[in-house]
């Protein structure tokens, strides 16, 4: 067998699971919005028309996809900054050479990154609780008033920002971390030499040489925050007042409850876009600045 | 300011937040071992009064726990071993095999890394359905055989074999197949450990595919059936913990043993990519 043949036999099946499971879908998504695939094309193909930009004019005029998409952005726009902003936080504790049992303090900080989303999601819904939950009975102690988290359709959507962070937050920090240690350690000595103050040296040093991977780190937590989905379906269920539905769960219940797999195609379609623009324009910009 | 004081302020909100991440897990845990009820009262108790393991004995007698955690086990285990099976051999031909428009095919891949799986669930669903893999364990592993991101992973490691270790096995004839198998898996063993990690708590963890494709009660995963249950169990709080331990603590384990593995994995994917 020759070499070339060879690398065929150990890249084919990875490709072709991928063209299959992956790109094929994907391409046969934008050709579906364009149809009015439902649950009687399901049982008969033959019921199945072309309709063109139809499931795009109807989802402009459905009320619903536009709260799905403002409560998406809402979580993207408010969660991220707070998590990255905790992630480097963290990330520069654990850096300090007066931070002691940093193994231990790592592993804590990341524990909730590997938990399962479902399970923390429930623990959180009794946390939030408002009469009997932990985070009333704490703000209790302090004079504050019980919030109605999970049933005011104001705290809803605070209440599932606070819970993403704190489950999210560790993984960049681990991410912003080896940053921090491959910074050189030259560049601080020669700043601490002219007499720079903690505050100086990070935005000086630290901040400058971080940029980079900051950006970067922000682009991909963008597009996870996007495909909110667990969060909604377990703790709220989109309420109250549909204030925590998401373009990802008004996508499920478009395809998956009432079997409008046309529409729902076309709300993947428009959260891909959306995805597109917040990672792929940024992302080409971020690496023309990156040398190499 | 005073070093000391310096010193005392960062292990101190160290240790505030470690407490702010753990309190949920650890809540959760105590909350497991009380008593129906217990956990609604106010003030919320912290440790349960008389611990007991009622709440485990109702969910593996009458809500069919045994059947999802083994569902799940096995589901993640072959999902793991499929996936090294695909992404170990693809990724180590991208680094270091040649084939006609490797570069570009890569660049392609990694392109895609950022498009959410998601967007192709509808068709994926209807895919499924046409090779009649919907509500079966099938529906569940095969899409997610080979993944970009673990053919990324794997490559970035492999590039630093360095090539003359395989040429001189060629030359000594060894087949291509042979030379896979004895130099090259023994050397990507840390990145091998690290993308089993990856893969086993992505699916255990996984929701939202298992959830569509997934229609009887008998094929749910843990995480499936937990959702279900605390829509169904609302008022049932230590209940619920119950299933939520369940649900998390095996992978919490894995991760405390394999920690390392884990977390070199995440910097490999970033900061050196």
């Amino acid at each position: 067998m020759s070499r070339r043949a060879a690398a065929w036999w150990f890249v084919g099946p990875a490709l072709v699971v991928i063209a299959v499971f992956f790109i094929l879908p994907l391409l046969a998504a934008f050709a579906l919005s364009l149809t009015d695939f439902d649950i009687y094309a399901l049982a008969d193909l033959s019921n199945l028309r072309f309709v063109g930009v139809r499931n795009y004019l109807q989802l402009l005029e459905t009320p619903l996809f536009w709260h799905a998409l403002g409560n998406t952005l809402y979580f993207v726009v408010v969660g991220v900054p707070l998590s990255i902003a905790m992630s480097l936080g963290t990330a520069l504790l654990l850096h300090s050479r007066l931070a002691r049992c940093k193994g231990l303090f790592r592993t804590a900080l990341f524990a909730p990154v590997v938990t399962t989303l479902v399970a923390v999601a429930v623990i959180w819904r009794y946390l939030f609780n408002t009469r009997y939950g932990f985070l009333n009975y704490v703000l209790s102690q302090v004079g504050i008033d019980p919030v109605d988290w999970l049933g005011d359709p104001h705290w809803a959507m605070p209440a599932i920002i606070i819970f993403a962070v704190w489950k999210n937050f560790g993984y960049n920090m681990i991410i912003l971390l080896a940053g921090l240690q491959s910074i050189p350690e030259e560049l601080y000595e020669a700043a601490r030499m002219d007499g720079a103050s903690y505050l100086h040296r990070f935005l000086h040093v630290t901040l400058p040489m971080l940029s980079p991977l900051l950006v970067m780190v922000s682009i991909l937590t963008v597009a996870g925050y996007f495909q909110m989905f667990a969060e909604p379906y377990v703790m709220t269920q989109g309420g109250p007042l549909q204030s925590t539905v998401s373009v990802l769960y008004f996508m499920y219940e478009e395809g998956f409850k009432w079997w409008s797999l046309g529409s729902a195609s076309a709300v993947a379609f428009v959260l891909f876009l959306f995805v597109f623009c917040v990672t792929a324009v940024p992302m080409r910009i971020a690496r023309r600045g990156l040398p190499g | 300011m005073n070093r000391r004081l310096a010193a005392w302020i960062v292990n101190g909100l160290l240790l505030g937040l470690a407490g702010v991440t753990l309190f949920p897990l650890l809540w959760m845990v105590a909350a497991s071992l009380m008593p129906a009820g217990e956990s609604g009262t106010y003030p919320p108790p912290l440790v349960p009064g008389h611990p007991t393991l009622d709440n485990y004995r109702e969910l593996f007698a009458h809500a069919g726990m045994g059947r999802y955690l083994a569902n799940s086990v096995l589901l993640a285990t072959a999902a793991t071993i499929l996936s090294l099976l695909f992404n170990v051999a693809a990724g180590y031909a991208f680094a270091k095999l040649r084939f006609t428009g490797r570069d570009r095919l890569f660049k392609g891949l990694v392109g895609a890394l950022v498009v959410p799986s998601q967007v192709a669930m509808v068709p994926l669903f209807l895919l499924l359905k046409q090779m009649g893999l919907v509500n079966s364990y099938g529906g569940v592993i095969v899409p997610g055989m080979a993944s970009i991101f673990g053919i990324f992973l794997v490559r970035q490691y492999a590039l630093s074999i360095p090539n003359e270790l395989l040429e001189a096995a060629r030359i000594d004839g060894a087949s291509e197949l042979r030379i896979f198998r004895s130099i090259v898996v023994p050397l990507l063993k840390p990145i091998i450990v690290t993308l089993g990690v990856f893969t086993l708590l992505g699916t255990w963890n996984d929701f939202m595919w298992p959830l569509i494709v997934l229609t009887d009660r008998e094929l749910y995963t843990l995480p499936v059936a937990l959702a279900g249950l605390a829509r169904e169990h609302v008022q049932d709080n230590e209940l619920m913990m119950a299933g939520s331990v369940v649900t998390t603590l095996p992978v919490l384990l894995v991760f405390i043993a394999l920690q390392r593995y884990y977390i070199e994995g995440l910097t490999v994917g970033s900061v050196k990519g």
